[in-house]
């Protein structure tokens, strides 16, 4: 799986793509084939605060569910509503399935996020325990 | 041990086979000086007639053939026969909680069918399979509007029922979710200037019983309205079934928290029950206990799974909705056994003999005693005022093998010497009539100053 | 499948729709005796609050209803049927006289506020129960309050709670092994208490040195299952109690497991100061596909006063009472007095056993899982080597090469005529497979059941895809979940 270097990575397996001040957050296709099919998912509503490493919404399939982590401080701007009726989205393209969007708070946090090629590497250690 | 099916022989065998020498070696792990060395101190081993024998004894000194006109959130309705028979097939009685669908498709239809007649009746959108009872229903509930509106504070009204007030109590304590009580007005319902008043930006739900404790319904459009105003949820708690057969289910609610005993469920000295939780769809991830949905396998056939797991414990652990596990299936089932019996036309005859036999009731006993919160529309329950203590007028009716209404000191001490009543159908108009005399005799022998004698009123 | 028709075959089994789809107008299964009193005018009683309309509440004839729930019933498994190998729910035989008696008029019919002098009946049956319980365990007193096992363990936690409280500081947290059960985390957290993760040992058992380091005054308790859900019982129990004594926290035993020691050993002889029963599990009442249970607490003098109200007691006269004025009590957990009927049920259950039956079964439950670890060991991966008690847990390892797990495992095992075993728990084995034959298996079934392991282990190994495909005998195949949950269909509507 390539990839795309046009965004930074968490190790709990989040996306964030920054676009001036404001950014959209997913998360990665490694997170969704291990996750197995999603049924639901639970982010805040628009003017939410978020906290970067600190939990802010969760992602369920039949029999888990999993946190998301904030990569980086903001205020919720918008909710991706079509993951409300088709979750499944987030298994056909998870790349190209935003959760939130947010207005960034301290874009100096994005510095200690992985890049595509760390993220990749991080992975593939990972699956290989 | 007859229920054990293994001979001397058998035993033998397979403690040769795992490699042991005797009984002991299998309970080595536990340490020597905690194992038992002597036979527990419990009665002997009793042949099956000396079981039988000793429940009936206990039977026979537990009011068996006494008329009752107790209700206040037991109430005693009659069980079709084919409840116990349909129940009794070891296929529902002895098969576990339905995890595995492939071989549980009867329990899970027979949830599914349940969660819809539940929605018919209480006019909501969703139904979990069951909760322990109302009042852990209505404790839940109340939890759930907690986490729905990110709000703490409860308000509950006076009139729901006492019990279920503690429990709510005991479960609110550590939670942090303060509770206000709000009062009943002169027509036994509750005070709405006084709810105006203890209900606030904070507030997450209120909490109100219809047909409440006395059994008056509840002007509950009124009440959604100053809730909903003030952005709280609306909990109804619904202790007595049958009367949504002829009551206006409470649409306006947003939870309701509801007590199913009235269908088809034995009274059993309180019970097991069936308690339900019914919501608006929006509301279903944040609905404790377990779901029934529809779906299909592989050949694309119907079939029924549990569903929204992720919100129970087994997955969430600490983080879950509830720590619930077990439901009510068995006593579900008779829920729907009962509910397919009666069915939309059968529902609502019911439900019209258990308001006439109160009505009738109500009406006799007003002409010699005091009828409380009368104004009020009710159903099968209502609150009688005598002059004597209720206590002393019950004890003589039960030498008549009558119970007496539930006298309400211990719950409301300010309401004096008042009685809840209760009919339903099974509720004849001779012991109707004859209570009544009681009450009428207690009335008469307190205005002319005399103690009251049996003879007097039995002639 | 070549040992299939040894326990099943397939047999013809009939369709049937969901009850609305046979509902007609006019038809009726209930008939009303003529009201003896005038019929009440609806509208006048109730004006606005009169109710017209009860919607899609079927209409259909008593026959219909039989042959309904009947078909219905014949789609499910039972113990009635065979082997129900749940591990940590023992589903025993339910005895059919615990039926009879609870039905028994003046039982089945009592109100629970029915005066008390007419109700020594229940109130005596509460009595006698509760002391055969306090006995088996070994404990001071209990209440039967609890409507179920998780209802127990919060009951228990609260009276935990309340104990500190009364110390003077309620504490912060609860230790729970990683083995547990999920009600016990999620119990802890509906108490307000914090959860703390406690390791296992490579023996499966409590980890001392993490217990010891964990240990201190903000740990209001232990919560522990012994045997516990590796069916392993906790050799250290008297290290742990007194590691958690010493610093002033609370052992708590969840019971799920105890028949593995009814007769055999006390929890309150080795420390225990609370724990809950499982009615529906120990002591033979049915679980009637997901409950009622009944999950009553038993506990050391020490929590006594906290006790929920209503406490059964005897008057000076010598009848039995409640009494409601314990100021110091918790409070309510439930309306009334809990799940009197499964009292009935477990209290003549334990008169069919007595001490040398109850003691008898203890053995046989043990002897039972034993036999089914000797039998599989080898074609199964053992995690772990420590002694079993009443259940044992394999992992799917050894067929996990193949790519088939555990769940699959247990699908295929309904095609020879079993229950699955308990998949994937507990959580510290991945692709557990949990066993608890009980001691309600004759030696055949238990023959049976390790040939369709081992059969299925042949088939994993020769024609993995059967395995993965299963159940193929069922109505129904492997059901759609993910579709249930993403666009989720609780009800039955009407065609519009």
């Amino acid at each position: 799986m390539a990839y795309p270097t046009d965004r930074k990575y968490t190790k709990e397996h989040e996306w964030i793509q920054v676009n001036g001040n404001a950014a959209a957050i997913g998360i990665t296709d490694y997170a969704q084939q291990s996750l197995g099919d999603i049924v639901f998912v639970e982010v805040p509503k628009a003017g939410t605060e978020l906290v970067a490493g600190k939990t802010f919404g969760t992602v369920e399939s039949v029999k888990a569910v999993s946190d998301l982590f904030a990569p980086a401080s903001g205020t919720v701007t918008e909710v991706n509503g079509a993951l409300a009726t088709s979750p499944e989205n987030v298994n056909k393209d998870a790349h190209g399935s935003w959760m939130v969007k947010i207005t960034l708070k301290n874009p100096a946090e994005l510095k200690a996020l992985l890049s595509a090629a760390d993220y990749e590497k991080f992975v593939a250690e990972e699956a290989g325990h | 041990m007859r229920y054990l099916p293994k001979s001397p022989a058998d035993r033998e065998a397979m403690l040769k086979a795992i490699g042991f020498r005797s009984v002991d070696d299998l309970f080595a792990p536990i340490p020597a000086e905690y194992r038992l060395a002597r036979d527990l101190n419990i009665p002997r081993q009793m042949a099956e007639s000396e079981i039988v024998d000793y429940f009936r004894q206990r039977s026979r000194e537990n009011g068996d053939g006494y008329t009752s006109f107790l209700g206040a959130g037991v109430y005693f309705h009659y069980r079709p026969v084919i409840i116990d028979s349909l129940i009794s097939r070891g296929e529902f009685l002895t098969a576990y909680t339905p995890y595995q669908a492939e071989i549980s498709q009867g329990t899970l239809q027979s949830i599914f069918e349940f969660q819809t007649m539940i929605c018919e009746l209480t006019g909501m959108e969703v139904a979990n399979a069951s909760m322990y009872d109302g009042s852990t229903a209505a404790a839940e509930a109340v939890m759930m509007a907690v986490r729905l509106t990110g709000r703490r504070r409860v308000v509950v009204a006076r009139s729901l029922h006492p019990e279920y007030r503690e429990v709510l109590t005991t479960y609110a304590t550590h939670q942090g979710m303060p509770l206000s009580l709000v009062g009943f007005g002169d027509d036994g319902r509750v005070n709405r200037r006084e709810l105006e008043s203890s209900i606030s930006a904070e507030t997450a739900c209120v909490l109100i019983q219809s047909p409440n404790f006395f059994g008056a319904i509840e002007d509950v459009d009124a009440i959604a309205e100053i809730t909903h105003k003030n952005g709280a949820m609306l909990v109804v708690s619904i202790a007595e079934a049958v009367s949504l057969g002829i009551v206006e289910p409470p649409r306006q609610a947003d939870v309701i928290a509801m007590e199913a005993q009235s269908f088809g469920v034995p009274m059993g000295f309180g019970g097991p029950y069936c308690g339900v939780i019914a919501t608006h769809e929006k509301n279903v991830r944040q609905m404790p206990g377990r779901l029934v949905g529809q779906t299909t396998d592989k050949q694309g056939k119907r079939g029924f799974v549990l569903t929204l797991a992720t919100r129970e414990q087994h997955i969430r652990r600490e983080k879950a909705t509830s720590n619930i596990c077990t439901n009510q299936a068995l006593v579900a089932l008779m829920v729907n056994i009962f509910m397919t019996v009666y069915g939309k036309v059968g529902l609502k005859e019911l439900a019209k003999q258990n308001l006439a036999k109160a009505a009738y009731a109500a009406a006799q006993f007003a002409k010699h005693s005091k009828i409380l919160f009368g104004g009020s529309p009710r159903f099968n329950e209502f609150v009688v005022q005598t002059s004597e203590d209720p206590r002393a007028i019950n004890s003589r009716l039960l030498g008549h093998k009558i119970v007496g209404g539930l006298p309400l000191e211990k719950f409301y001490p300010e309401l004096g010497n008042a009685a809840l009543w209760c009919c339903t159908e099974l509720t004849t108009r001779s012991t109707i009539d004859t209570a009544a005399g009681f009450v009428a005799e207690s009335e008469r022998s307190v205005r002319s100053g005399k103690e009251v004698g049996l003879q007097e009123v039995t002639r | 499948m070549k040992h299939m028709t040894r326990k099943a075959t397939r047999h013809v089994s009939q369709n049937e729709g969901l009850i609305f789809e046979k509902s007609s107008l006019g038809k009726a299964a209930w008939k009303l005796p003529p009201l003896d009193v005038p019929a009440a005018d609806a509208t006048k009683l109730l004006g606005a609050w009169e109710r017209r309309d009860l919607g899609a509440m079927p209409e259909v004839s008593e026959i219909e209803i039989i042959r309904h729930f009947t078909r219905l019933s014949t789609w499910n498994y039972a113990i009635d049927l065979g082997m129900y190998p749940l591990g940590s729910c023992t589903m025993k035989y339910n005895p059919r006289v615990n039926e009879a008696v609870a039905r028994v008029e003046g039982i089945a019919n009592a109100h629970p506020y029915q005066p008390e002098e007419i109700s020594q009946g229940a109130l005596r049956i509460i009595k006698t129960l509760s002391e055969c319980l306090i006995e088996i365990t070994g404990m001071d007193a209990i209440t039967l309050q609890p409507a179920a096992g998780a209802h127990g363990e919060m009951t228990g936690l609260l009276m935990v709670r309340a104990y500190h409280q009364s110390k003077g500081n309620a504490r912060k947290k609860i230790l729970i092994p990683d083995s547990a059960h999920g009600t016990n985390p999620a119990t802890a957290a509906m108490v307000s208490y914090a959860v703390e993760n406690l390791k296992s040992d490579s023996r499966g058992m409590v980890d001392i040195a993490s217990l010891e380091a964990q240990m201190n005054e903000d740990v209001a308790a232990l919560m522990l299952t012994n045997p516990n859900t590796l069916g392993v019982f906790e050799q250290d129990i008297h290290k742990i109690s007194e590691i958690l004594h010493a610093k002033g926290g609370l052992l708590y035993m969840d019971g799920a497991n105890m028949n593995a020691l009814v007769g055999k050993a006390r929890p309150g002889d080795f420390g225990v100061d609370v724990m809950h029963l499982n009615l529906h599990k120990t002591f033979s009442t049915p679980h009637g596909g997901g409950g009622p249970g009944s999950g009553p607490v038993a506990i050391k003098k020490i929590l006594e006063p906290f006790l929920p109200t209503p406490v059964v007691v005897r008057r000076a006269d010598g009848a039995l009472a409640f009494e409601y004025n314990r100021p110091q009590s918790i409070g309510r957990v439930r309306a009334f007095y809990g799940n009197f009927g499964m009292f009935v049920r477990a209290l003549a259950y334990i008169q069919a056993n007595g001490p040398d039956g109850l003691r008898q079964t203890t053995e046989d439950a043990v002897l039972n899982a034993n036999y089914i670890r000797k039998g599989l060991e080898g074609t199964y991966d053992l995690p772990y080597s420590t002694p079993t008690m009443h259940e044992v847990v394999f992992s799917d390892k050894l067929q996990a090469k193949k790519g088939v797990r555990t769940m699959d495992i247990a699908k295929r095992l309904i095609d020879y005529g079993f229950h699955p075993y308990t998949t994937a728990f507990p959580l510290i084995v991945p692709g557990a497979l949990m066993i608890e034959p009980t001691e309600s298996e004759p030696k055949e079934e238990l023959d049976l059941f390790i040939e369709a392991m081992k059969s299925i282990a042949e088939e994993v190994e020769e024609d993995p895809q059967t395995v993965l495909d299963a159940p193929h005998s069922t109505r129904v195949s492997r059901l759609d979940e993910t579709a249930a949950a993403r666009k989720p269909v609780l009800r039955w509507k009407p065609a519009s």
